[in-house]
C-alpha cells in the first residue's frame, strides 16, 4: 500500500482538505493579528491607522482584564473539579446492577442534550429565581431569606450551571472506562483483602487516569470559550463580577464596537489557551501513552 | 490448617441450578483437581469456596470453622485467576506486595516476603517491570507470587495454564507441582484438561452438570471408573465404548476398552484402517471394525499400518463393563 505512486496519489487527494483547513485557521488568525495593531472602531470607520501595541497595553492595564482572567481560570478549574469528582462518583453509582439501568443512564446523560442558553435559562428562572425559583421556595420553606444567586454569587452560579451541563459528559466517559475494567482484577483485589475503598483507590482510580485525562483535556478546550451561559444569566455582572475573557472580548467587539481592541483580546485568549494547553499536556500527556 | 469441607452445597442462578447439592472433603496439604467439561460448574464451585459467589444453601468449612458467610479476604485463601488478573499499573514488586500492603504489614517485612517469593519463582530480575512488559509465563509466575506471599491456608487455581502455549504449559505444570511439594499447602486446581488432572493431582474430583461423578486418585479413576462419563473423560485417547452383541458376550450393556489395551496382530476383531497417526513414540489408529464400529487403538511407534489396510485386533487389558445406566458392573 505504499508504493511511490500510491503515496503520491494519497497526498494529492488529502491536499485539498489540508489546504482548506489551513486557510480556515490561518486567515482568521492573521486577520485578528492584523486588526489587533490597528485603530478600527465601527462607529468611526473613517478614522484608522496603526496603533502599535496600545490595544494590548489597554487590556493589560484594565482592572477588568485581570478579574476576567481569574474568572476564566476559576470557571475552567471549578467545572473540571466538580465534573471529574462528581462524574466519577455518579459513574460508580450507575455502574451498579439496578433495575431500569438503561432509563437511569439516559436520565443522567440528558442534561448534555440541552443547549447552553436553554440550560442557563432553566437554572435562572426555575431554580435560582428569587421569587419563582425552587431554591427560593426551599429557603422560604426553611424560614430563610431566598439567596440571590446571580447577584451575590454570580461566578459560582455560572460555574454551577456549566458543571451541570458538563457532568453527563464526564460521567459517560468515566462510566465506559469503568466498564472496561476486568472484573477478575476487582475479584483478585477482594481476595487480596482490599476493602471497597482500597479497591477504588488502588484498582479503579488508576484504571480511570487515562479517561480522566481525556475528560480534562476536552472539557478545558470547551470551557475556555464558555459564553452563552454568562450572556443568558448575569451578562458578565453585577459590574464585572462574572466577566470572563471571552465575555470581555464580546463587550469590546459588539457593545463598544471596537474591533481593534477585541482583536487584541482574541490574541491574548489564544495565548492563554496555548499556555493552558502546554501545562496540561506536560502534566497529563504521559497518561495518554499506552 | 487447610482442611476444607463442603456440606450439601447448592448454587442456583435464578432457575438454573448450577450445583444441585454437593458434599466434598479436602484434606490438609492435598492437591485436588476439579475436572470436567466446560459448563460443569467446576469454576463456580471454586468461586463458592473462594467466597466470590454466595452459596444458595449448605455450608463451607475451612479449617474446621464455618466460612459460608465470610467475605473472601477473611477465608485465608489465595486465588490465581485464568487471566492472571494482575494490576497493570503496578510494578511486579507492588503486585506481589499488594495483599501484604492491604493486610497492613510493615514495609521491611513486605520487602522480605516479596524478595523470597521472587527468588522462588525466578522473578528477581523483573521486580521493577510492569505486567505489560512480561511474557505469559512470567505473568503467571507473578500471579502465583501474589498468592504465595500471603501464606494462605489453601491455594485456588482457576484454569491457570489455559492462556499459555503448549510447551510453556508443561513447564508451568511441573513448577506448580514442585511448588506444592515444597509448600505442602492445600491446593485446589480447576481445569478441563484431563492431562493436567492426571499429572498433578493427589485427588481428582470429576464433575458433570454440577454433580460429583467420582472422587479418587488419578490411577484409581483410570483403573476403576464408576461410570461411562468418568471412563470416557479420564484417559487419552478416549476409551472405546461398544454396545450390542459384543457387549452381551461379557454380560454387560456396554463395554469399554482403552485404546492402549488393544493389541494389533491376531484377534477376534477384524477391520479396515481409517486413519493412522504416527507420532514416533506412539501410533494412533482408527479402525473400522466389522460389526462393531470405529475403534481407536494406541500402538507402538514402529507400527507399519496405513489407511486401507485390513488388520486384526484383540482386547488385551481390562475390559470395563457398564450397565444400562452407564454404571460400572
Amino acid at each position: 500500500m505504499s508504493t511511490h505512486s500510491t503515496r503520491l496519489a494519497s497526498r494529492l487527494m488529502v491536499a485539498p482538505s489540508v489546504l482548506v483547513l489551513f486557510v480556515w485557521m490561518a486567515v482568521p488568525l492573521a486577520m485578528t493579528l492584523y486588526f489587533s495593531f490597528r485603530f478600527y472602531r465601527l462607529l468611526t470607520p473613517d478614522r484608522s491607522g496603526w496603533v502599535g501595541i496600545n490595544h494590548y497595553k489597554w487590556f493589560l492595564n484594565a482592572p477588568e482584564f485581570w478579574l476576567a482572567m481569574g474568572n476564566t481560570l476559576a470557571l475552567v478549574g471549578g467545572v473540571l473539579l466538580i465534573t471529574v469528582v462528581l462524574g466519577t462518583l455518579i459513574a460508580l453509582l450507575i455502574d451498579q446492577p439496578v433495575k431500569g439501568q438503561g432509563a437511569l443512564r439516559i436520565l443522567v446523560i440528558a442534561p448534555f442534550f440541552v443547549m447552553p442558553p436553554v440550560a442557563a435559562s432553566i437554572w435562572e428562572n426555575l431554580f435560582m429565581h428569587p421569587q419563582n425559583g425552587l431554591f427560593a421556595a426551599l429557603a422560604q420553606g426553611l424560614g430563610m431569606q431566598p439567596i440571590l444567586f446571580l447577584e451575590q454569587y454570580p461566578m459560582s452560579s455560572v460555574i454551577g450551571i456549566t458543571a451541570w451541563e458538563w457532568l453527563p459528559f464526564a460521567t459517560l466517559i468515566l462510566l465506559t472506562a469503568m466498564q472496561s475494567l476486568s472484573s477478575e482484577q476487582l475479584e483478585a483485589a477482594e481476595m487480596d483483602g482490599a476493602s471497597s475503598f482500597a479497591r477504588f483507590r488502588y484498582i479503579i482510580l488508576p484504571h480511570l487516569t487515562r479517561a480522566i485525562t481525556v475528560v480534562i483535556l476536552i472539557e478545558t478546550i470547551f470551557l475556555l470559550g464558555i459564553f452563552g451561559e454568562i450572556y443568558t444569566t448575569t451578562q458578565g455582572g453585577p459590574g464585572s463580577a462574572s466577566t470572563t475573557l471571552p465575555y470581555m472580548i464580546y463587550k469590546q467587539a459588539i457593545i463598544a464596537k471596537d474591533i481593534g481592541r477585541a482583536a487584541a483580546g482574541g490574541i491574548i485568549a489564544v495565548i492563554l489557551a496555548n499556555i493552558v494547553a502546554y501545562f496540561l499536556m506536560r502534566g497529563l500527556g504521559r497518561n495518554l501513552d499506552a | 490448617m487447610g482442611k476444607i469441607q463442603l456440606r450439601n452445597v447448592r448454587k442456583s442462578f435464578g432457575d438454573v441450578h448450577v450445583i444441585p447439592g454437593l458434599d466434598l472433603d479436602i484434606e490438609d496439604g492435598e492437591f485436588v483437581v476439579f475436572v470436567g467439561p466446560s459448563g460443569c460448574g467446576k469454576s463456580t464451585l471454586l468461586r463458592l469456596i473462594a467466597g466470590l459467589e454466595d452459596t444458595t444453601s449448605g455450608t463451607i468449612e475451612i479449617d474446621g470453622k464455618d466460612a459460608t458467610h465470610l467475605p473472601p479476604a477473611k477465608r485465608g485463601l489465595a486465588m490465581v485467576f485464568q487471566s492472571y488478573a494482575l494490576y497493570p499499573h503496578m510494578t511486579v514488586r507492588k503486585n506481589i506486595a499488594f495483599p501484604l500492603k492491604m493486610a497492613g504489614m510493615d514495609k521491611a517485612e513486605q520487602d522480605r516476603r516479596v524478595e523470597r517469593a521472587a527468588s522462588v519463582l525466578n522473578l528477581a530480575s523483573y521486580l521493577d517491570r510492569r505486567p505489560g512488559q512480561l511474557s505469559g509465563g512470567q505473568r503467571q509466575r507473578v500471579a502465583i507470587g501474589r498468592a504465595i506471599v500471603r501464606e494462605p491456608q489453601a491455594f485456588l487455581f482457576d484454569e491457570p495454564l489455559s492462556n499459555l502455549d503448549a510447551a510453556l504449559r508443561v513447564g508451568m505444570r511441573q513448577e506448580i507441582s514442585e511448588l506444592h511439594q515444597s509448600l505442602k499447602t492445600t491446593m485446589i486446581y480447576v481445569t478441563h484438561d484431563q492431562v493436567e488432572a492426571m499429572t498433578m493431582a493427589d485427588k481428582i474430583v470429576v464433575l458433570n452438570a454440577g454433580n460429583i461423578e467420582q472422587v479418587g486418585s488419578p490411577l484409581e479413576l483410570y483403573r476403576n471408573p464408576k461410570n461411562t462419563f468418568v471412563a470416557g473423560f479420564i484417559g487419552s485417547p478416549k476409551m472405546n465404548f461398544i454396545d450390542g452383541a459384543e457387549a452381551a458376550k461379557h454380560n454387560a450393556h456396554t463395554i469399554g476398552v482403552r485404546p492402549e489395551h488393544i493389541t494389533v496382530g491376531d484377534g477376534p476383531w477384524e477391520g479396515t484402517v481409517g486413519l493412522s497417526e504416527h507420532l514416533g513414540s506412539d501410533s494412533f489408529i482408527k479402525v473400522n471394525v466389522d460389526g462393531i464400529g470405529v475403534i481407536n487403538v494406541r500402538g507402538t511407534g514402529e507400527l507399519d499400518i496405513h489407511h486401507g489396510d485390513r488388520i486384526k485386533l484383540a482386547p488385551a487389558g481390562k475390559i470395563h463393563r457398564f450397565d444400562k445406566e452407564g454404571l460400572a458392573l
